[in-house]
């Protein structure tokens, strides 16, 4: 990674790959909020850093100056190679098509729709049995030791497993996900050689899996996608791609991060843990104020037009980071914000996003929180962090805990 | 004849997005589409006690998509 300059002031020249940004991000948004409500920098050619709900919620709204065709903020705009002779992009896609999270409308709706029944609680519902199982037997290998990482043993393992079963790809395959997340997300927003390196071996291994399919069709999500049509047309291979791209990327970093957190959390709070486990009809709002206050996704748009936004300019081509975790931090919005309330009743958090894009596989992302969090205090109702100083958190679009050491009690 | 007043939830299709806040607060009260959006069950009068169930799915749903208004 390269070495960058110190941040000398948060409003006016913020880095969000700053360390201490990553560790302690949100009294830096606190203050922000009340002195200089709509950041700015001019690293990584200009990126805007709204704080309050109401901005946040009004970027995500507007789509006509807010696009999606950049939603990482990173060193390098990527340039992925634009082959001649390919089929041109339809217009909203981007160069590097992740449909439908790099498109606005009206392109994104349909490839939004077409996804849509394959993650309703229902669809999500037939997979629980089988997290179940996914999660007591991790456990089963770490609940003898007295202790394990929370991280690396346990919270990283549930979401790639699960991803892995609806694609109909092999279990053992999960170590090299991991990698390209890692490529993708961490290494890749501060050089490209590792994103453009991910990108590539993604593709072939996609496209391995695609021909696999269209000569023995699964039961899969690769399989459904192979028959899918939008506009009455079959999905091209580069749409096929793009989307399982997504879908990979998008079902594991961000759950993995999100059960850490809540691990994070109940490993330091004593007596949240002994509620859960006294009074497990508490769950569902524990999990959404783990949501709230640990939101793992900060996803980003360019400016397409010239606006102002909470009485701000934004300038045309520059970057906003969206950070639903700032917006849900706002006392405005969430009395007591900076208090994890496991109780909360009134919790309109926006960790899923807000407007259009509202994240795809959230029923499926709590109901694996969920079970993780079940099986764990079913198993280990008593842990504390081994040693505070070696919890490492991830930096980039998606927040979690890396490395979290526990000791079971 | 004092007259019984009921609550009725409206669901704005336009602005629902599908997070599945509200059936999972009140599955009496919403149901899903196949998509995953919302709707009132029946024409979303609440029957007597889910008031505040009501309020509160009102209350959590991230779009501000749900009105609770007087029958
Ligand atoms: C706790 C876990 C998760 C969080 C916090 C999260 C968060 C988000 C957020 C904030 C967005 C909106 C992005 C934007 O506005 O640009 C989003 C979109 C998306 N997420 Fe998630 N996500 C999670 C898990 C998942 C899982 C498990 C999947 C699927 C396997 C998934 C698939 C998607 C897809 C496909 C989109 C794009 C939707 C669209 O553009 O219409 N996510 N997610
Ligand atoms: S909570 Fe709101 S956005 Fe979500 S399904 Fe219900 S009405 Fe729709």
């Amino acid at each position: 990674m390269t070495d960058r300059p110190p941040v000398s002031d948060w409003a006016k020249d913020f880095d969000h790959l700053d360390p201490r940004w990553v560790t302690e991000p949100y009294q830096i948004w606190d203050e922000l909020r009340r002195q200089c409500p709509v950041a700015h920098t001019e690293r990584y050619n200009g990126v805007y850093f709204p704080s309050r709900y109401a901005d946040i919620r009004a970027i995500a709204y507007d789509t006509e100056h807010f696009s999606s065709r950049r939603v990482v903020v990173r060193e390098m705009p990527p340039r992925v190679p634009t082959d001649s002779g390919k089929p041109k992009s339809p217009p909203g896609a981007s160069t590097l098509a992740s449909p439908p999270i790099t498109s606005d409308p009206p392109y994104h709706r349909p490839a939004r729709m077409l996804l849509l029944p394959a993650f309703t609680p229902d669809a999500i519902g037939r997979l629980e049995a089988k997290t179940r199982a996914i999660c007591g037997d991790l456990i089963d290998r770490f609940a003898s030791n007295g202790r394990c990482d929370a991280a690396t043993d346990y919270a990283q393992h549930v979401p790639v497993a699960v991803i892995a079963h609806m694609l109909g790809l092999p279990e053992g395959d999960g170590e090299k996900f991991r990698r390209w997340i890692h490529l993708l997300l961490h290494e890749g927003i501060a050089e490209n050689a590792s994103f453009t390196q991910a990108l590539a071996e993604m593709d072939d291994y996609f496209r391995v899996q695609i021909a696999n399919r269209r000569s023995v069709p699964g039961e899969d999500l690769i399989t459904f996608l192979l028959g899918a049509r939008m506009e009455d047309q079959p999905l091209s291979d580069e749409h096929i791609i793009g989307t399982l791209r997504l879908l990979l990327i998008a079902g594991i970093d961000t759950t993995w991060s999100a059960i850490g957190s809540c691990l994070w959390h109940l490993a330091q709070h004593r007596d949240d843990r002994r509620r859960l486990v006294t009074e497990p009809a508490l769950m569902p709002l524990a999990v959404e104020e783990f949501l709230r206050a640990y939101a793992p996704v900060t996803m980003a748009r360019q400016v397409a037009k010239e606006t102002t936004v909470g009485g701000c300019p934004f300038k045309e081509r520059e970057m906003v980071l969206l950070s639903f975790p700032a917006a849900n931090r706002d006392p405005e919005v969430f009395p007591q914000a900076d208090r994890v309330q496991i109780d909360r009743a009134e919790n309109r958090h926006a960790a899923f996003g807000l407007g259009i894009h509202r994240c795809i596989g959230s029923n499926l992302a709590r109901m694996e929180i969920t079970v993780a969090l079940e099986e764990w205090l079913t198993r280990i109702p008593n842990f504390d962090l081994a040693d505070p100083a070696s919890v490492t958190w991830s930096h980039g679009p998606v927040r979690g805990p890396r490395k979290l050491p526990v000791v079971f009690r | 004849m004092p007259q019984h007043k009921f609550l009725q939830v409206i669901v704005d299709p336009e602005r629902c997005q599908g997070h599945n806040r509200c059936k999972a607060i009140a599955p009496r009260l919403f149901e899903l589409d196949e998509l995953g959006h919302a709707r009132a069950v029946g024409d979303g009068t609440v029957p007597p006690g889910l008031e505040d169930k009501a309020r509160l799915a009102e209350a959590n749903c991230p779009e501000f998509a749900i009105k609770v208004a007087q029958a």
